[in-house]
């Protein structure tokens, strides 16, 4: 029978939800690395018993762990995260050139076909690879050196590379994002990138149509169309039909287009996903209800979905990378909240139910569907 | 024998139940001792120190004989009470809040 896997990075370890294709009774496992945060945890589509997860804190640094059976058991591999040749600097806070340094991994991407390759986002921004399952780690210094990178500046979480996204069409193609540079493409496997910015408009910064500078929270593609990308940035939710090379706003009647996430349903890929949050410097959702706005249309006309989640004196966050979904016939949709909640949908938002209610804040939610 | 004592976060990263007992060739100092447990536990590198610059990160402090010598040179001596493994090495985690 298939099942689930439900992988949820939180500020004090990760825990691992499983459940069968009914997704009504949950196992769950954990605290696996008790005390660390673990900012991502995600599973190879290779073999679905690889999983990785960026371990960190602020004593001891940056730790990688690998497991090779589902989550069972894990084993620390590589943490050496060197950028390439003299890293240079990035602008900081105050407008002053500050070396590039090297702070955490936000998101561990694995290959399409490889269990072994996986691509890791880090702060201060950059995109690293590893071809022997985590072992050792090399810098794909072409995005930080294309040009624009002495300009970048972090947003308020940390100049962080948090999004990629292989296009499984089109090889060679990498999607990346970052806070708060923008969004970059390449075609040549990391090799040499490019800025995909355009029709972005950012208020907050000096050029409010600028190259780079946006602060892009979250990239989501549909497998079936890699062409068509959604965006959630800072404030605005964006499409793009071509790769990136122009994108649109679809915020259309959402009640505000601030937030993180955003996701596609695994099957539809015209239905998409968002949590509204009030504004950038309220982060909870508006009135202290808790919905997830589902777009049937590819964007502009939006549903709210209330069903199962709280609709009073509910001021959680859902952040970046704490939404997927699964590919069960009927998709599921998950995501987890800074409260510690983990929400469950096993009818592609409808109604929800809580899996857990009481975990560390969640940084994370990857799920896996499995045979 | 060198006694080394781990916060409890690094004795799990590490899978070490109490005190490590490491053997020292030559002259025990903060690089040495940090050389050899590195050595044995490879998963402890850039836990302690940075990989590149060998600098201590910032919320690790090294204690030894009620002293704090986080702030000796790599290369300084230990106390004699640590070289010869009377007194325990004390790597600690800085308080700090969360």
């Amino acid at each position: 029978m298939t099942g689930v896997r439900v992988l949820v990075g939180t500020r004090k370890g990760a825990f691992v939800l499983t459940s069968d294709g009914n997704r009504r009774k949950w196992d769950v496992s954990g605290p696996h690395f008790g005390g660390w945060e673990i900012y991502h945890l995600k599973g190879s589509a290779a073999d679905s018993n690889r999983l990785y997860a960026s371990q960190t804190s602020g004593w001891s640094g940056q730790v990688i762990q690998r497991s090779d059976d589902g989550g069972v058991t894990w084993e620390p591999v590589g943490n050496k995260f060197s950028y390439e040749g003299t890293p240079g600097t990035h602008q900081w806070y105050d407008g002053t050139p500050h070396p590039w340094e090297f702070e955490r991994v936000w998101h561990l991407e694995p290959s399409l076909d490889d269990p072994d390759t996986v691509y890791a986002g880090v702060e201060d921004a950059g995109l690293f690879k590893s071809t022997d399952g985590g072992h050792s780690w090399q810098e794909l210094p072409g995005l930080r050196g294309h040009g624009t990178g002495s300009s970048w500046q972090p947003g308020a979480g940390g100049m962080c590379l948090h999004t990629i996204i292989l296009d499984p069409a089109t090889p060679g193609r990498i999607f990346t994002a970052i806070s708060a540079a923008g969004a970059f493409r390449s075609d040549d496997a990391g090799q040499t990138w490019r800025p995909i910015n355009r029709g972005l408009h950012s208020e907050g910064i000096p050029d409010e149509d600028a190259e780079v500078g946006h602060c892009v929270h979250r990239i989501a593609m549909h497998p079936s169309r890699p062409s068509v990308l959604f965006m959630q940035k800072h404030w605005d939710v964006m499409r793009s039909d071509d790769a990136g090379d122009s994108w649109r706003e679809i915020s259309g009647n959402l009640p505000t287009d601030f937030g993180f996430p955003i996701d596609v349903h695994a099957h539809e890929p015209d239905t998409i996903y968002v949590v509204p949050i009030t504004s950038d410097s309220l982060h909870y959702p508006p009135d202290g209800k808790l919905r997830v706005y589902r777009s049937r249309t590819g964007g502009d006309d939006w549903e709210p979905l209330a069903k199962g989640l709280p609709q009073e004196n509910c001021y959680v966050n859902v952040y970046r990378d704490a939404m997927a979904v699964d590919s069960l016939d009927a998709c599921g949709v998950y995501f987890g909240t800074t409260g510690g909640q983990v929400y469950a949908s096993a009818d592609a938002g409808d109604t929800w139910t809580p899996i857990v209610r009481d975990l560390p804040a969640v940084l994370s939610v990857e799920v896996q569907t499995l045979p | 024998m060198i006694r080394v004592i781990l916060p409890a976060h690094l004795r799990r990263l590490a899978r070490i139940d109490g005190e490590v007992r490491l053997e020292i060739a030559g002259a025990v100092t903060q690089r040495s001792v940090l050389d050899a447990l590195e050595a044995t536990y490879p998963m402890l590198r850039g836990t302690i120190r940075d990989q590149e610059t060998r600098k201590r990160r910032a919320f690790i402090r090294f204690f030894a004989c009620e002293e704090d010598l986080s702030h000796e040179q790599p290369d300084a001596l230990l106390p004699d009470e640590v070289a010869a493994g009377k007194e325990p090495y004390l790597i600690v985690g800085a308080m700090a809040g969360g």
